[in-house]
């Protein structure tokens, strides 16, 4: 195959942004004229394979072996490079998980192979794809061209391909071995587990005001709390304020946080970094507010005000309680 | 304990960005420049395993132009690293994560590092990638994401971060090189002492040009501004008004009063 697309497991199943990775694969497929192919493995590989064998996809690689069944960077590095090496892919692609920047490195590393990270769309130019990413935060956008090596690797950010444009089909399974020694995995991994959610859902809410950098200090963040009250919403808040300890850790929303929807989401002082827009690009009305009139979270609002949040939220908690 | 960190030099986050007339890097003359975030935790993280350990080194190691990189490294030694590692940028900009680890690989291999820590990513390029890389070339066990480390003997404990609140403890033997994730800690404001002392610490310098490298696996052929594709209606005018559009869009068009 050209397009090697490999799964990651989520909760059993196949994760929603390795479904994101089949649709771009697909679309950069068709307009390459490439064929493509899905690798499971991990302990999860049969499940991952019945999701992927509903696909439009030429073939499913399934991997099995005990030293794969819990994941580490390790195993799963020289499971690729073997397989990389039977297989020779012109493309590997993935999701820009947290776990794929944990372990993708290493493989572009030890093959001296381009790893393209974080890319938000693919286009051809003549027979060869350029790759689009976000630099700077997201204020600007860069074309990335692979140099070397024999196969290139990509990955995808979060909803750049959206998982309902996925083509499906009908795909066979085919079994691939490769050799892992325990001594190969340098490191030891316990469970995983969930930290307290503090009681507090918020993908259920309705209105949820959301508080980031521009708020300035801790002693601001009444502020925000009253507007909430005003509106009946809860607080939702950017990483930087949970770093440093203004709100507690279940209030964040992002891709470590919780994922949202509300009918309304005012984002107050948050630049809109890339790991937030995920967990709440899909509310209904975004209302953004900041002072910088260049931040990423415009292109997202639905609504935009450039404003200094500190003389804004008193009058606007104020005129909501008339 | 012998420590390495990178830390990098950034446009300060508000930064209002203009892309070069051949569309290949932005124009950096007008910006400000500070250390990257994520990278002012890992030097954090870096100053309390040594005062935990009670010995050992940290040596701050970045590169860039000779303008602006020796403050931020300046900056370190003043929070409290022992000395600074400076490769000097003077030709193009390197943006390909596998070439600028190879440089650190190049400054830093006859170190004998325990331990290498950097941010888990850079406000400019953001590729998540130089750190992971140099472990490799390090030879060093490696984990990303790090939110709490502790030394336990001959090895490091991490706790990483892994999607949607989940956590993992992992065991790494030493030498090792990790990514160290935001919140991780506080990190501390220089003293006047440690201002005063930070003038009489060592920075080394090397030049980017006379490091070796390989061939380099990405190039980036082009910078700019994102179409955009979504409208937003821009609320303008004295804070009375835009309060008032702003109550009007909350009731006539969200629905939520």
């Amino acid at each position: 195959m050209d397009i090697l697309i490999v799964f990651e497991a989520k909760e059993g199943q196949a994760h929603r942004m390795s479904l994101e990775a089949v649709a771009a694969a697909q679309s950069m497929a068709k307009e390459l004229n490439l064929t493509t192919a899905v690798l499971v493995m991990g302990k999860d590989a049969k499940s991952l394979a019945e999701n992927a064998s509903a696909l439009d996809v030429g073939e499913v690689l399934t991997l099995e072996h005990d030293l794969l069944s819990e994941y580490s960077a390790d195993g799963y590095t020289e499971a690729l490079k073997q397989i990389i090496a039977q297989e020779s892919p012109s493309y590997v692609v993935m999701g820009y998980t947290y776990q794929a920047r944990d372990w993708v490195p290493k493989v572009s590393a030890q093959l001296t192979i381009p790893y393209i990270s974080d890319v938000i769309s693919v286009k051809a130019e003549g027979e060869s794809p350029v790759f689009t990413r976000m630099v700077y935060n997201g204020k600007l956008i860069s074309d990335i061209t692979p140099t070397g090596g024999e196969t290139a690797i990509v990955s995808f950010q979060a909803a750049a391909y959206p998982e309902d444009s996925v083509i499906s089909g009908s795909a066979e399974t085919r079994s691939v071995e490769v050799e892992l020694g325990a001594s190969m995995i340098s490191t030891v991994s316990e469970p995983p587990f969930q930290e307290e959610s503090g009681g507090v859902d918020l993908s259920g809410a309705e209105v949820i005001v959301s508080v980031g950098r521009g708020i300035g200090k801790e002693e601001n963040i009444p502020l925000v709390e009253a507007l909430a009250k005003s509106l009946n919403a809860e607080v939702g808040s950017s990483r930087p304020i949970v770093d440093a300890g203004w709100l507690p850790t279940f209030r964040q929303v992002g891709s470590s946080g919780q994922s949202v929807a509300p009918k309304l989401y005012l984002a107050l002082g948050i630049s809109g970094a890339i790991q937030h827009i995920v967990g709440m690009k899909g509310s209904k009305n975004i209302v953004a507010i900041n002072k910088d009139a260049e931040a990423p979270i415009f292109e997202i609002a639905d609504y935009g005000v450039v404003g200094d949040i500190l003389e804004i939220l008193p009058k606007l908690t104020e005129a909501i309680e008339q | 304990m012998k420590i390495g960190v990178l830390v990098k030099q950034v446009p300060v986050s508000d930064s209002s960005l203009r892309v070069n007339p051949d569309q290949l890097w932005v124009e950096e003359g007008s910006l400000n420049f500070e250390m990257n975030e994520n990278d002012s935790y890992a030097l954090e993280e870096a100053l309390q395993i040594k005062e935990q350990s009670g010995e050992g080194e940290v040596v701050a190691i970045s590169m860039g132009p000779a303008d602006r990189t020796p403050k931020i490294i300046r900056e370190a030694l003043s929070k409290g690293a022992d000395r600074g590692i400076h490769i000097v940028e003077s030709s193009s900009h390197e943006s390909d994560p596998y070439i600028l680890a190879t440089l650190f690989n190049e400054a830093v291999k006859d170190e004998g590092f325990d331990l290498v820590l950097s941010g888990l990513q850079s406000d400019d390029m953001s590729t998540g990638q130089t750190g992971l890389i140099l472990g490799e070339l390090l030879g060093m066990s490696t984990a990303t994401m790090v939110v709490e480390t502790e030394i336990q003997g001959e090895n490091l404990k991490v706790k990483r971060e892994l999607e949607s609140g989940w956590f993992q403890w992992v065991t790494l033997s030493l030498p090792a090189c990790v990514t160290i994730q935001s919140g991780i800690n506080q990190p501390r404001y220089a003293s006047l002492k440690g201002i005063m002392s930070a003038k009489r610490k060592e920075i080394r310098e090397l030049q980017k040009d006379e490091l070796m490298t390989g061939d380099s696996l990405q190039s980036l052929s082009k910078m700019y501004v994102q179409h955009k594709d979504k409208r937003t209606e821009m609320i303008e005018g004295d804070t009375q008004e835009i309060v008032s559009r702003l109550v009007d869009v909350f009731k006539s068009e969200a629905k939520v009063l």
